[in-house]
């Protein structure tokens, strides 16, 4: 674990990508191979089951600190990191373990049946042997989330440099379903021909928003628009009979849409599908909250299917008949895509059409037009160009549409989490409603540091009452909102929820005499929820 | 009539009509030390001890009306008993100690327990009603001893040395800075200072304290004489295109805020190095402890859940709202303090 935990040291002290990848391949090229395929796999957001719950860490630890479990939550909340508020929390080790990465994480698996007692003693039994970087480490084997500042990316280049394997394939070869405590090093990096794994994805190629003019992207004729839909980014595949669906979290989510394992038997062709998880019903998309109903659920229910059904709308096709056939053209590739729709011919399988377009003007028209089509914009795409990997700038671009916007009150405040541990960072704001003040968003970001100092400055002195780390100020700041869409919600006071709400500016030469009202709010449902 | 008194412009002694460490101007005003949230413009006297009563006139300017005593000298206004105790927090820093008719209180200011070399040595004071603060007031906050830190920040400098690297290190100006200054090893190399820095240490060597040899930085130098040393700068010079001037450096950042990962990554400086000169959570509920107080009043910092703590282990305790901002990480004002009274 000394090791493990001097790497993450190394990578933590520095902001520079080079020292990070020097010090990976360092790692790399000195550790066991069971030691480097789960650093592998803890830094690609994979770790071993679960064998203890978070809520039973919690108070094993404030156990072991001899506080009380109020004021170990209250400290997490502040810190913002279960893993490092445990670390920091639990008493100074008083013994040493040689321990490695892996026989830390042999220990927490042999936990699995084991009665609460026995867990216990192993866990505090571990805090007590570790120094304070290292249980951190440790407790985040069993909670997840390595935010270490380390890209997939750095890890690729890394392996890269020690292998001499090109990037591109180690990428490939770290996506998908692998499992860290059966699979090698050999296996998983080095060898040429890994295990046959018919549910690996592409990396996805993201697009830039648009920044430049449109003279500089050249002729209207040599590009391809869409409409930008409002769903989830997946990859259908559909590969020797079987069916998998990914999201753009590089998440296996097939379980959790049945609906489309039909889709298997509708063709022979391996064919791997770029498109948008898209909640859809009579010939049109639904709003975005409603596929929030199905996502994060284990178990899917005949209510959700009915109340939420969706559809994949297809963008792009990287492999036909089991050929990777991402260099070829976006034109070729939307050709052989028109057709597998069609074979395939399912009502849960639709073709992203093309929005036609002569001028750059007629497109700009189009893209005003966005919410009558529930969507976000337009995706412009180069007809020539290749699928590519990761977010690239020159041949795909998106171009949103302009938020919706709204001016509120700020009247309630919440301290931040880690980063902004010490400042006020969250805030409610409200509408008028005559003489009420109705809440009705929430918003963490879109303001610079220098504002957050100053406005957590003026919360304090214009805190009206206090609840645990959130404060109810004096209603006076004002500051425009923007958010992409709203739906109708039983479930807040306002009645309107509101789609990816933030801060755009800090309106200080707006009275708050002078604020949007409700029905202002209730104009643009009916306009546009 | 409460002994002390939690008025808009400060802490107040009604009997004695003095206030402590006031954020609005008032007629006489006992200063417990020269940090600029607890020592302001604009009050018509001024009491503090004689080893901050220096850098407080240079803050202030020296035109003041203010007088220093000594610790642990007593002084009576109107019949109240007034005496200033070493609160460990900088050079100078006092607890203001106040008796009327046998009942004490103490108000602490800001503090630490823990000796630093250079501030004068904490010094526990029996009372009935004690005022702390609690900038760190969360059990996560534990601090190690300052020597591990000193050498923590030693091998960083030797490293970047090695390298041909230049050490800039973020410290508060008044305190922190001259701590950094005295315990480093200066056998590794040459310590350049801030001039917000330097200003602060010309007035303390004045006033008789040893501190380490430093060189002012200044306008128009080769970067090459920077290679190798460490330069100690305010926060918010780090910060800002004044640190450019080194080229080739490493930047630090020496705060008890570093004990938490998130803010030590937002600061995105290469170093964090936990190191404060407020009591961590351990020294906070000893220095209460040592009190003997029944009541406790929490000034600033993370009142909210330090009150509740010393509620559930049996004291009276309240939340009081305050305009001290502790250490906030902030200190925008540092800078332009330093330079404006040159």
């Amino acid at each position: 674990m000394k090791r493990f935990a001097q790497l993450f040291k190394q990578l933590d002290h520095t902001t520079k990508s080079t020292a990070k990848i020097n010090a990976l391949v360092e790692y790399f090229s000195s550790s066991e191979d069971k030691d480097k395929v789960w650093a592998i796999a803890l830094f690609s957001h994979r770790r071993p089951k679960r064998t203890v719950t978070t809520k039973l860490l919690r108070e094993w630890s404030a156990d072991l600190a001899g506080l009380p479990l109020w004021l170990f939550e209250e400290s997490y909340h502040i810190v913002g990191d279960l893993a490092e508020t445990i670390a920091l929390i639990t008493p100074k080790a008083t013994k040493k373990s040689d321990n490695s990465l892996s026989d830390w994480i042999g220990v927490i698996i042999d936990l699995k049946d084991k009665e609460e007692a026995v867990k216990k003693a192993t866990i505090q039994d571990a805090w007590t042997s570790l120094d304070q970087d290292e249980r951190f480490l440790f407790n985040k084997l069993i909670t997840g989330g390595f935010r270490v500042g380390v890209s997939q990316k750095s890890i690729i280049n890394a392996l890269a440099k020690l292998s001499r394997i090109e990037e591109s394939k180690i990428t490939h070869r770290l996506m998908g379903n692998w499992n860290p405590t059966t699979i090698t090093f050999e296996e998983l990096v080095l060898a040429s021909n890994p295990t046959e794994d018919l549910s690996k994805p592409y990396p996805f190629y993201l697009a830039y928003s648009l920044d430049i003019d449109f003279d500089q992207l050249g002729s209207p004729s040599d590009w391809s628009a869409e409409r930008k839909w409002d769903g989830i980014r997946g990859q259908l595949i559909l590969r020797g009979g079987e069916y998998y669906l990914w999201s753009r979290g590089e998440e296996l989510v097939s379980e959790k849409f049945p609906e489309l394992q039909h889709l298997k038997n509708k063709t022979n062709t391996d064919i791997v599908i770029d498109g948008e998880i898209l909640p859809y019903r009579d010939g049109k998309p639904l709003n975005f909250n409603t596929l929030q109903t199905r996502i994060g659920r284990k178990n899917v229910t005949k209510k959700h299917l009915l109340d939420a059904p969706i559809i994949i709308m297809a963008y792009d096709l990287l492999e036909y008949d089991g050929e990777d056939i991402r260099e070829n053209s976006l034109q070729e590739r939307r050709r052989l895509l028109k057709e597998i729709v069609k074979e395939i011919d399912s009502d849960r399988l639709l073709l992203s059409e093309e929005v036609g377009f002569a001028t750059w003007e007629e497109l700009e028209k189009e893209r005003e037009r966005s919410r009558e089509f529930l969507s976000e914009g337009i995706m412009l795409k180069h007809l020539h160009s290749p699928y590519k990997s990761g977010r690239k700038k020159g041949d795909w671009w998106k171009w949103k549409i302009d938020p919706l916007t709204i001016d509120a009150v700020m009247i309630y405040a919440q301290r931040g989490h880690g980063r902004r541990a010490n400042l006020y960072t969250g805030f409610t704001f409200a509408v008028k409603d005559g003489d009420l003040l109705v809440p009705f968003a929430k918003a963490y970001s879109g303001l610079k540091d220098e504002e957050f100092k100053e406005i957590t400055q003026w919360v304090k002195k214009n805190t009206q009452e206090r609840f645990g780390p959130v404060c109810s100020v004096n209603p006076e700041l004002v500051f425009e909102l923007a958010f992409e869409g709203i739906a109708k919600s039983t479930r807040h006071k306002s009645g309107v929820a509101l789609r990816f709400p933030r801060i755009k500016r800090w309106r200080k030469d707006k009275p708050k005499e002078e604020i949007n009202t409700l029905e202002d709010l209730n104009v643009m449902l009916n306009e546009f929820g | 009539m409460q002994l002390i008194e939690f008025r808009e412009e400060g802490l107040y002694v009604p009997q004695a009509d003095v206030y402590i460490d006031p954020w609005k101007p008032v007629n006489k005003a006992f200063i417990t030390h020269g940090h600029s949230d607890h020592s302001r413009y604009g009050n018509k006297s001024y009491l503090c001890t004689h080893s901050a009563l220096p850098v407080i006139k240079h803050r202030l300017g020296s035109h003041i009306n203010a007088k220093g005593i000594d610790y642990g000298e007593e002084m009576s206004v109107n019949g109240v008993k007034f005496s200033f105790h070493p609160a460990g927090h900088i050079i100078g820093s006092a607890q203001i100690r106040v008796e009327y008719k046998g009942e004490v209180w103490v108000a602490s200011g800001d503090y630490k327990t823990t000796p630093d070399g250079v501030s004068e040595d904490f010094e526990p004071v029996k009372c009935h009603a004690f005022i702390t603060e609690s900038t760190f007031g969360l059990p996560v906050f534990k601090w190690q001893p300052q020597s591990e830190v000193m050498d923590e920040i030693n091998d960083w400098w030797r490293t970047n040395k090695e390298q041909g690297k230049v050490s800039v290190l973020a410290a508060y100006s008044l305190g922190k800075a001259q701590r950094i200054i005295n315990n480093v090893d200066h056998s590794i190399g040459k310590i350049f200072t801030h001039g917000a820095v330097e200003n602060v240490n010309e007035v303390i060597r004045r006033q008789g304290v040893h501190l380490n040899e430093t060189t002012r930085v200044v306008q128009g130098q080769k970067p090459s004489i920077y290679a190798g040393s460490l330069v100690i700068a305010p926060p918010s010079a780090v910060d800002s295109a004044w640190s450019k001037k080194f080229k080739n450096f490493s930047s630090g950042i020496a705060s008890g805020w570093m004990a938490v990962r998130g803010t030590r990554r937002r600061r995105s400086a290469d170093r964090g190095f936990i190191l404060s000169d407020h009591a961590d959570w351990d020294e906070l509920v000893s220095a209460v402890k040592a009190t003997e107080a029944e009541r406790i009043y929490v000034t600033h910092g993370y009142t909210d859940v330090f009150s509740r703590y010393l509620s559930s282990i049996g004291y009276y305790s309240a939340v009081v709202d305050t305009e001290y901002t502790g250490d906030e990480l902030s200190a925008v004002s540092e800078v332009e303090e330093g330079t404006a009274n040159k």
